[in-house]
């Protein structure tokens, strides 16, 4: 890719010129074992040019096997990769033009910053001097143009984390692996690096895919989450769309919190302590788990008359969250449930309280 | 202050023993090739290795130490172009096949260089007809004798660095395999491969059994030779070796520390 020669040198518009073109990536069938264990069930994603999606998911669902076939760093055992509408199953990781974060600090040890940020460019065949330029341009990007004389060992979890964004976008690729890059970091750096990462995507308008086990991350930065488990995407859409209409029971009870509490299903709607709410997804019948949100959840102190709608509970455990609360309640079953109610309504531990569901939409598992 | 940490006088009576220990040997040997017989020092035996005269009767030892250093280039180049790179793709490839390989590569260690001979000396005979009986080619026997020493010292390197996820990262960025060993493996063991070159050329400058028992010249089986006429001789060959031997140390280091400074 040229560099604009019409703009002002600058950190911004020495990337920017990649802005807006974005490439599609696609995952087609994607199958994959490991010696025997099949890990991946022929996944399907289809990523937009210039979106930004995750694969939430907990340990072990084939969410990183996923992004490494991707990358090229194992290759499928059938199905194919796509990128920009070609097909590159069988290129090289080397010449699939992406740029990758990973878990673990991947900085070459042996060079400092800026030789680092260079590398991909210089493996381009990028000329020193230019290389040397960009890689500082990349570095100011991210905050870092101060350390660039610096080896990695002389840097914090999160500056090296940096460094290997800004190396990995120096080379204008056409698409951003980005494998839990924030797991080894601290919770205060890992919010302003995640948000970093963001700002910068929606600035270069680079297609990227985020790999995390972190709910809050996913939603919190993504156009759209596939939520992956046991080798399978589950769900794909919006964070809004994953919160408020789960498809499924496991997306449901991954993304977000929820109570798991007994129902009686009769087709649509299913009967939980006496309200009836309506059923997300496919229509049950006969004994059933709800899922219930915490903010759908009513507290109200126990006044002891057997007339009103829900079930009587004690308070195990209320945390103050700055702007609401949130209460574990264990009913008089044995039933623990998450409430969720503002910051004034203070229970105590062992306060008997009434329990009541407030008529919203939810997704039920058989049991 | 520190109650492991030792005090200065404990720290110099330490080093001034272990210097002993390793002084006193080179300076005897030092002084044994300076006495005359009459009691008095002087360099002339020294000096005398270049007299046109005793060349003549150095020739097995100038021809056995030219033989030993082809020999200890060849060795390191095994060491360097097919031990290491074979131990990478183990490290990123075939983790499960680590142990197995283990066990071969320390394999010579626990086998008398004696009974190795009597393996080797068939094999010889092969080696012979396809390329010569040139002293060189000991150094496939060589190969195998040092594996166990350069086997260590270069996984202890391998496994201080995240190899996989260095080479990960370097392909991810657009390196082709040979750019992966070259400009990211490669310095990053710089410390493992550089200590498995020296102790290689340490071992084949010592060996002695396999080149005697198969009828080769090299810089030990020469000094015995040698030895047999004139014992100052090859004391001061000792001298020189461990000066070589030194002096290639440092060379190598300062080398190595120089390729720090890499540029992108």
């Amino acid at each position: 890719m040229t560099i604009n020669r019409a703009l002002p040198r600058t950190a911004d518009n020495l990337l920017l010129t990649g802005a807006g073109t974005g490439t599609r990536v696609q995952l087609q069938s994607i199958v994959k074992s490991f010696g025997g264990t099949r890990v991946l069930h022929g996944v399907d994603l289809d990523v937009a040019p210039g979106e930004f999606v995750s694969l939430l998911g907990p340990s072990g669902c084939g969410k990183t096997t996923a992004l490494r076939v991707l990358a090229g760093l194992e290759t499928a055992d059938s199905g194919s990769v796509m990128l920009g509408g070609r097909d590159v199953s069988r290129v090289p990781t080397n010449k699939r033009d992406i740029g990758m974060v990973f878990q673990s600090y991947s900085l070459f040890p042996h060079l400092r910053v800026l030789e680092n940020t260079a590398f991909g460019l210089r493996r381009r065949g990028v000329a020193r001097a230019a290389a040397a330029a960009r890689a500082a341009a990349a570095l100011e990007l991210v905050g870092l143009a101060n350390l660039a004389d610096r080896f990695p060992h002389q840097l914090s979890g999160g500056q090296q984390q940096r460094v290997a964004l800004a190396r990995a976008l120096v080379t204008e690729p056409r698409v951003l692996l980005l494998d839990e890059p924030l797991s080894a970091l601290d919770a205060k750096v890992r919010v302003q690096l995640r948000d970093e990462i963001r700002r910068l995507q929606l600035r270069l308008g680079i297609t990227t895919v985020f790999v995390t086990h972190d709910q809050e991350e996913a939603l919190a930065v993504s156009d759209r989450i596939a939520v992956m488990d046991s080798g399978r995407i589950e769900q794909i859409g919006t964070p809004e769309d994953l919160y408020l209409r789960p498809q499924t029971p496991a997306v449901a009870a991954f993304v977000g919190l929820s109570s798991a509490l007994p129902g009686l299903a009769t087709g649509s709607s299913v009967t939980v302590w006496g309200t009836r709410l309506p059923i997300q997804g496919d229509p049950a019948e006969g004994p059933v788990e709800a899922l219930v949100r915490p903010e759908n959840v009513r507290v109200a102190p126990d006044t002891s008359s057997a007339s009103d709608a829900g079930v009587s509970a004690q308070v195990e455990e209320s945390t103050f969250l700055g702007s609401f609360r949130r209460t574990v309640l264990r009913t008089t079953d044995g039933i623990m449930v998450h409430a969720q109610h503002s910051a004034e309504e203070r229970l105590e531990y062992g306060q008997r309280v009434r329990v009541r569901l407030v008529p919203a939409p939810v997704t039920v598992r058989r049991v | 202050m520190n109650r492991l940490t030792p005090s200065p006088l404990t720290r110099a009576i330490v080093g001034i023993v272990v210097g002993a220990f390793f002084a006193i040997p080179l300076v005897s040997t030092l002084i044994y090739t300076l006495r005359m017989p009459d009691g008095s020092l002087s360099w002339s035996r020294w000096t005398g290795l270049f007299d046109p005269h005793t060349v003549a009767a150095l020739k097995p030892l100038w021809t056995g130490l030219g033989n030993s250093l082809v020999l200890c280039v060849v060795t390191v180049a095994i060491v360097l172009l097919l031990l290491a790179p074979t131990m990478v793709l183990v490290a990123l490839r075939f983790a499960r096949l680590r142990r197995a390989f283990e066990f071969a590569v320390l394999l010579p260690i626990s086998i008398p260089a004696i009974v190795l001979v009597v393996g080797l000396a068939p094999i010889y005979q092969q080696i012979g007809r396809l390329f010569g009986t040139g002293a060189w080619t000991l150094a496939f026997a060589y190969g195998i004798t040092v594996l166990p020493f350069a086997y260590r010292a270069i996984q202890a390197s391998i496994d201080a660095v995240d190899l996989r996820t260095l080479a990960e990262a370097a392909r991810s960025l657009g390196a082709g395999w040979t750019a992966v060993i070259v400009r990211v493996l490669a310095p990053n063991l710089r410390q493992g491969l550089l200590a498995a070159s020296l102790i290689s050329i340490a071992v084949v400058l010592g060996e002695f059994t396999i080149a005697s028992l198969l009828n080769r010249q090299v810089f030990q089986t020469a000094m015995v030779v040698v030895q047999k006429q004139d014992p100052y001789t090859p004391a001061i060959f000792t001298l020189l070796a461990l000066v070589l031997a030194f002096t290639l140390l440092l060379l190598i280091g300062r080398a190595a520390r120089g390729t720090r400074k890499a540029r992108p």
